[in-house]
């Protein structure tokens, strides 16, 4: 874990791992098992619903199952029977195409009955392929269009401690969002307004619709870049509960205390837990065959249950 | 000129050109009626009776009078930059949590650079966004880079967007209120600065999604919006001395619009004339004439609207003249209608 805390002092201290913070801080065996459950079972929904449908984004569902479960069994405030309780948290899915990641959030979560993701995808269904607050609970903005959830994010944290509200705002972004100017904009207008109350969280697959990230539109150094407009910037491998608990947590703590905005970079894997699709030549759209579903869920349950995988 | 007294009687061979003025150059005309800042002292009034209301800018403040509203309410207004993609992305962020945003920049930055924003992030999700857009249509002289001939034609298109063309300062103050009080997305073409105070002389009064008949006349019918309305009810009086009987129709709410008014006056053997400070492609002569057509009304109108190209760069006086929209011009065009 590269925690970088541009003046904080702790940068001088002994380099401790991350698991010592975490024990330390509280991350409990517990937290990360609970965690790890939960993002298991989010994978298993991500892969009934992508057979249902044939295709879908299943590979990044896969690679951003843990900090989906991170952020919803760990850190979101919320009501399961009543999403637009008023004292919620705000999550911000700003990648309209990880809808089935988030769909099998929001079922992990409560908010959406697990009978109902095998709509995802379907005429009439409240789950359409990207996702959109008109259609589904939960849901607080429609992605899609790319570049557009810190925006947004910035107007709700600005309205949200305007009316004296304790509520804190979580935007997923991936590494491809950030070719977007007006992710820039959003995180030069969150630093100027100190707002504390904002997470941004950034998938970094090193994947986008063209191709590898790095031959598209280099992005890095990507954890300078929050850094030099004034973030409290955390890189983390956002495939390891513990490294994203503790970071969550640095985030809560550090941010809100001097009301700057906190983004955790996240390394993932596109299809991660499934051998057979991390192997797989990586794309943005995955193919996988309909005889392959079966093989993705048994090599996920085995890992899980920290068996050799078939 | 004014240096030549000392110099005895002025000898020029041309008149003297004139020079662009400041960004915003006031269109009321000399002596005439103004309300300094309206939009601005409407926003503190309307934000003194709705907690609810917020105002936001992007790097504009001053040049859209929403500097008015800082100054009153500062815990109130947020600052974004000059960065319009965040201004309205924040802007309906904001509505999300129930606050009443009212963003303003310039309409060439509201609807040519951040138009996936305010139709994915406001309109879509019908949020109760308001956008303020200064310089709508030809009131700059700094050429097509601040000049939005086309703002209406861009944002006509977009679902659930209520389009507003104030005339004047009882417009703008009567509308502020009604724009807070509805619960979509509104685009407001902003007039600031010392803005001319017309229609109350007329008995009139703003109703959102209303067309009001200012004044009759036998003739011709004139359907107008926005500054345009100020120019149509000058050239009525103009024409009365040519023994030519106009009636004005003020339509500023475009979207929706008031189809049952306009076209009742319309539908009459007057000429029709619309006049509006915008584009003849996309603005109130294509709204009119659909109403028209989709009413099976076989009935010609005439549009007084901007060419359909990239404006000169001047002295306003001199470009409203050139492309159409001063009150002589409209006068010769409504004469040599009438042959």
């Amino acid at each position: 874990m590269t925690a970088t805390h541009g003046t904080n002092t702790e940068s001088v201290m002994p380099v401790q791992t991350v698991q010592d913070r975490a024990a330390q801080n509280g991350v409990t065996k517990e937290r990360v098992e609970k965690i790890s459950a939960a993002a298991y079972r989010i994978r298993h929904h991500a892969l009934n619903m992508g057979e249902v449908q044939g295709q879908g984004y299943v590979g990044q569902a896969l690679g951003a199952a843990d900090m989906l479960a991170t952020v919803y069994g760990d850190q979101l405030r919320f009501r399961a029977e009543d999403p637009h309780w008023n004292a919620r948290d705000r999550f911000l899915l700003s990648t309209g195409h990880y809808a089935i990641g988030h769909y099998a959030a929001l079922a992990e979560a409560g908010i959406v009955p697990v009978e109902e993701l095998e709509t995802y995808g379907s005429d009439d269904s409240r789950l359409p392929m990207s996702g959109m607050s008109t259609y589904t609970p939960g849901m607080e903005v429609s992605g899609g269009s790319l570049g557009h959830g810190l925006t947004i994010a910035v107007g709700m944290a600005l309205g949200l401690r305007y009316q004296g509200s304790g509520s804190r705002v979580f935007n997923f972004l991936s590494d491809g969002e950030l070719d977007e100017g007006s992710t820039w904009e959003a995180a030069m207008g969150a630093h100027h307004h100190q707002l504390g109350n904002l997470t941004a969280m950034v998938d970094i697959n090193a994947l986008q619709a063209d191709g590898k990230t790095d031959t598209v539109l280099r992005t890095e150094p990507v954890t300078e870049k929050w850094e030099s407009f004034g973030w409290y910037t955390q890189r983390v491998d956002g495939n390891n509960m513990a490294e994203l608990l503790q970071a969550f947590d640095n985030a809560a703590a550090q941010a809100a205390a001097v009301g700057r905005p906190s983004v955790i970079l996240c390394d993932t894997k596109v299809g991660r837990g499934v051998p057979l699709l991390e192997d797989r030549e990586k794309a943005h759209f995955m193919r996988i065959e309909e005889h392959e579903w079966q093989t993705c869920r048994e090599q996920l349950t085995a890992g899980y249950e920290g068996k050799a995988a078939r | 000129m004014s240096t030549t007294a000392v110099k005895g009687p002025a000898v020029t061979s041309a008149a003297p050109k004139l020079k662009t003025s400041a960004m915003i150059a006031s269109f009321a005309d000399p002596g005439q009626k103004t309300a300094s800042a309206p939009f601005g002292h409407a926003l503190v009034k309307a934000a003194q009776e709705n907690d609810k209301i917020v105002g936001l800018t992007a790097d504009l403040g001053k040049y859209t009078d929403m500097h008015i509203f800082a100054k009153a309410f500062p815990e109130r207004f947020f600052q974004m930059g000059m960065a319009e993609q965040l201004l309205f992305g924040a802007a309906a962020g904001l509505a999300e949590t129930g606050l009443v945003p009212f963003a303003s920049t310039y309409s060439v930055f509201a609807a040519r650079r951040a138009y996936d924003f305010l139709c994915l992030d406001a309109a879509e999700p019908n949020l109760n966004v308001n956008i303020v857009g200064g310089l709508p249509g030809l009131t700059t002289g700094y050429g097509p880079s601040h000049q939005a001939t086309e703002d209406m034609a861009i944002f006509r298109g977009m679902p659930n967007l209520t389009i507003v063309d104030p005339c004047d300062s009882i417009d703008i103050e009567q509308a502020v209120p009604q724009l807070a009080a509805s619960d979509g997305p509104t685009y407001l073409r902003l007039l600031r600065g010392n803005v001319p105070t017309v229609l109350d002389e007329y008995g009139y009064t703003f109703e959102l999604g209303k067309a009001k008949v200012l004044r009759g006349g036998n003739d011709v019918v004139f359907i107008s919006s926005g500054l345009m309305t100020m120019r149509a009810l000058q050239a009525a009086k103009a024409l009365a001395e040519h023994n030519v009987d106009v009636a004005v129709v003020h339509t500023p709410t475009i979207k929706p619009f008031d189809a049952a008014t306009v076209l009742a006056e319309v539908n009459t053997d007057r000429l029709a004339v619309t006049l509006e400070n915008h584009s003849v492609i996309g603005g109130l002569f294509e709204t009119v004439a659909s109403a028209v057509v989709t009413a099976g009304l076989g009935k010609r109108v005439v549009p007084v609207a901007l060419p359909d190209e990239f404006l000169d760069a001047g002295a306003l006086p001199t470009l409203h003249e050139r492309y159409g929209l001063s009150v002589q011009r409209i006068v010769a065009k409504v004469l040599a209608e009438l042959g």
